[in-house]
């Protein structure tokens, strides 16, 4: 049973310039303890999906009709705003980018986690605190009872990250959404957040979607990937599958980018010109313009196919 | 190094010093003792840079790296030591001398947008300086601005836009084409690719690559990422709480660190290998530059520390030809 199942995912942004199709027909599904990585650069609706799944898409943008969001078997997109807050904090958690962005600058931590664990529970002060305290513990943070007392600016970015962990732990949820959660973060702090993180969801078998534009941070950490481009899954896979044996040209691409010791004293392999804008995709493939390998087929939209077995493409010129 | 280095840095020490404000002396007035806050951001630096060479510059944020960057660019005045360029003393140098020094070191910063003026089109952003400094008159800038962005692979119709026009790849060319645009031999780049996608950043670091070859350039190239520099550089310079711990060609560095704070921050360094791997962090976090520890300031983080770490701070020794380390463990 999958926790997840996203079908056919499409959340457009009804602008006075045009219609921003942000995410436009997007399919997958995430399993118990599974960590998938959501890959993408700036603009390729990685992070609108993430939202669209906890339901915080704000106008213009609207989720379209002919979507399926199924948690759990329950369809999310058909759920009144009520249920929505009610899963969203218990069963669904969000971990931004931006840890200063989820936590109140003028209330000590204590106070949130407090309240965090009462908006969906009710339990009395003293046992949501001892909550909390587990939560603090569980992510790694030494003397919980000093910081419980603390306010969000005297912890360091690092800490400030875990707390805002913790608390999307307090309920222990069934799906974590992270949005690039460690794209501010110092390399020795990542490294502590990714051991928590992989930790957590192996013991407690919580589904996680890992949005990010780095695939290096994904790749010894994700299950599966799904590479996303201009608002569509290019392609997806186990983890060991789309980085070694990638089909899709712009993965090709995206991996030759990808600076190390190898490449020292050479060009990297670098894709040419720079993602479109969501308002004037051109007919077809998106990525056709950057491609070294288009076709005259290109123009027509390929599909998602199953080139070998559990790992997809969609490109006219992707080989199993 | 037999032959003379372009850049060389001795003792380079940067205080910043934030002094007792009214307040604060009215309440001294009454006893109670606020002194003023003193962050030694940059400690003790000695570095050379020679010709043509790239020299990449690392560590976490809050180590200093930054500030480094801005005293070799000119920008902030060092509180102590002596920096020499091309054999001759900053400090002591003539007018004359001085201002070709300030042309010869541009930087390029981090974010493209900050660091472009949203007001001014792109001709006037590269072409002022050029203009100013007399590089080129006045009735030849606009041939001069294509040229430059030619160079940085520009379309020279791109002259008469505005900033904002831009992508953020496209900006950050901008921001080359206005460095370039001063003749300079020496660039300093601040974490210049950190804010791009990771295919644009392969172009811009492309691109620097190949400026260096046409140009002769020599960079300064300071990131916290290690696979870019590990791509770029020929030597590298390791910076912990604003002191140079270990510096060593590239490869050198990169195959045998000697400086627990390397052998950890290489360890930490998501690879592009599907292996599923298990994360085994370093303890701890960089401590205040405000209250730095005794010792060894890895000491309080550092799996190997004995006594002596935590009392005499390891002076940068030789362990290897051309490679330089403080650490303790290497006179056991």
């Amino acid at each position: 049973m999958t926790t997840l199942s996203v079908r056919n995912l499409r959340t457009h942004f009804f602008t006075k310039e045009g219609v921003a199709k942000a995410v436009d027909g997007v399919d997958f599904d995430v399993a118990p303890g599974e960590i998938l990585g959501l890959v993408g650069e700036s603009g390729s609706g990685k992070t609108v999906t993430g939202f669209s799944i906890l339901g915080l898409i704000d106008p213009p943008g609207r989720i379209v009709e002919g979507s399926s969001i199924r948690f759990n078997g329950e369809e999310l997109t058909a759920a009144r705003p009520e249920r929505l807050r009610a899963i969203r904090g218990s069963e669904i958690a969000m971990i931004f980018q931006d840890p200063m962005m989820t936590l109140n600058p003028v209330l000590r931590v204590d106070t949130q986690m407090i309240e965090t664990v009462q908006a969906h529970l009710k339990v009395s002060e003293a046992d949501a605190r001892d909550r909390a305290r587990k939560a603090l513990v569980q992510v790694g943070i030494p003397s919980p009872d000093e910081r419980l007392r603390a306010y969000p600016h005297q912890f360091s970015g690092g800490m400030r990250q875990r707390v805002a962990i913790a608390i999307a732990l307090l309920h222990k949820p069934k799906l974590i959404v992270a949005d690039e959660p460690t794209t501010a973060l110092d390399v020795t702090i990542q490294g502590q957040i990714l051991f928590e993180v992989q930790r957590l969801c192996r013991e407690s078998g919580t589904a996680m979607i890992w949005v990010t534009h780095d695939l290096a941070v994904v790749a010894g950490l994700a299950d599966r990937i799904a590479v996303m481009y201009a608002g569509r899954i290019v392609e997806t896979g186990r983890t060991a599958d789309v980085i070694e044996r990638p089909m899709h040209p712009y993965t090709k691409g995206l991996i030759g980018s990808v600076p190390s010791q190898n490449t020292r004293g050479h060009k990297l392999a670098q894709i040419p010109g720079m993602t479109p804008s969501l308002l004037r995709l051109p007919r077809g493939c998106a990525f056709k313009a950057r491609c070294p390998i288009a076709i005259d087929q290109c123009n027509e939209m390929p599909a998602l196919e199953e080139h070998r077995p559990g790992h997809w493409a969609r490109c006219w010129r992707a080989t199993g | 190094m037999t032959q003379q280095p372009l850049l060389s840095l001795r003792g380079i020490t940067k205080r910043f010093v934030q002094r007792v404000d009214l307040a604060g002396r009215i309440a001294n007035a009454f006893g109670a003792g606020m002194r003023e806050t003193v962050v030694q951001a940059v400690s003790d630096v000695d570095l050379d840079v020679a010709e043509g060479e790239v020299v990449g510059l690392v560590g976490e944020s809050g180590c200093g790296k930054s500030t480094l960057g801005r005293i070799v660019a000119g920008i902030l005045p060092q509180t102590a030591g002596t920096m020499t360029w091309r054999g001759q003393d900053v400090a002591a140098m003539g007018a004359g001398d001085r201002h070709a020094w300030q042309l010869a070191v541009q930087m390029i910063f981090q974010d493209p947008f900050a660091s472009l003026n949203p007001r001014l089109r792109v001709s006037e952003i590269v072409g002022e300086a050029p203009r100013v400094h007399g590089l080129v008159g006045r009735g030849r800038q606009a041939e001069y601005v294509s040229e430059t962005l030619m160079q940085v692979g520009l379309d020279p119709a791109y002259a008469s836009r505005y900033p904002h026009q831009f992508s953020g790849g496209q900006r950050q060319r901008v921001g080359i084409a206005r460095a370039l645009a001063v003749k300079p031999a020496f660039i300093v780049c601040d974490e210049a690719v950190a804010a791009l996608d990771v295919s644009i950043q392969a172009q811009v670091l492309n691109l620097f690559m190949e400026l260096r070859q046409r140009l002769g350039l020599t960079y300064l190239f300071i990131s916290h990422n290690l696979a870019v520099v590990e791509h770029l550089s020929d030597r590298v310079a390791i910076m912990y709480l604003g002191r140079l711990v270990e510096i060593a060609p590239a490869d050198e560095l990169f195959a045998r660190p000697n400086h627990p704070y390397t052998q950890a921050l290489l360890a930490e360094v998501p690879k592009l290998e599907a292996a599923q791997r298990t994360y085994k962090p370093i303890a701890g976090e960089l401590p205040s530059p405000l209250d730095p520890p005794p010792g060894c300031a890895f000491h309080p983080r550092c799996p190997h520390a004995f006594a002596r770490c935590k009392a005499e701070r390891p002076a940068i020794k030789e362990v290897a030809p051309g490679h330089f380390s403080a650490c303790h463990l290497n006179d056991r």
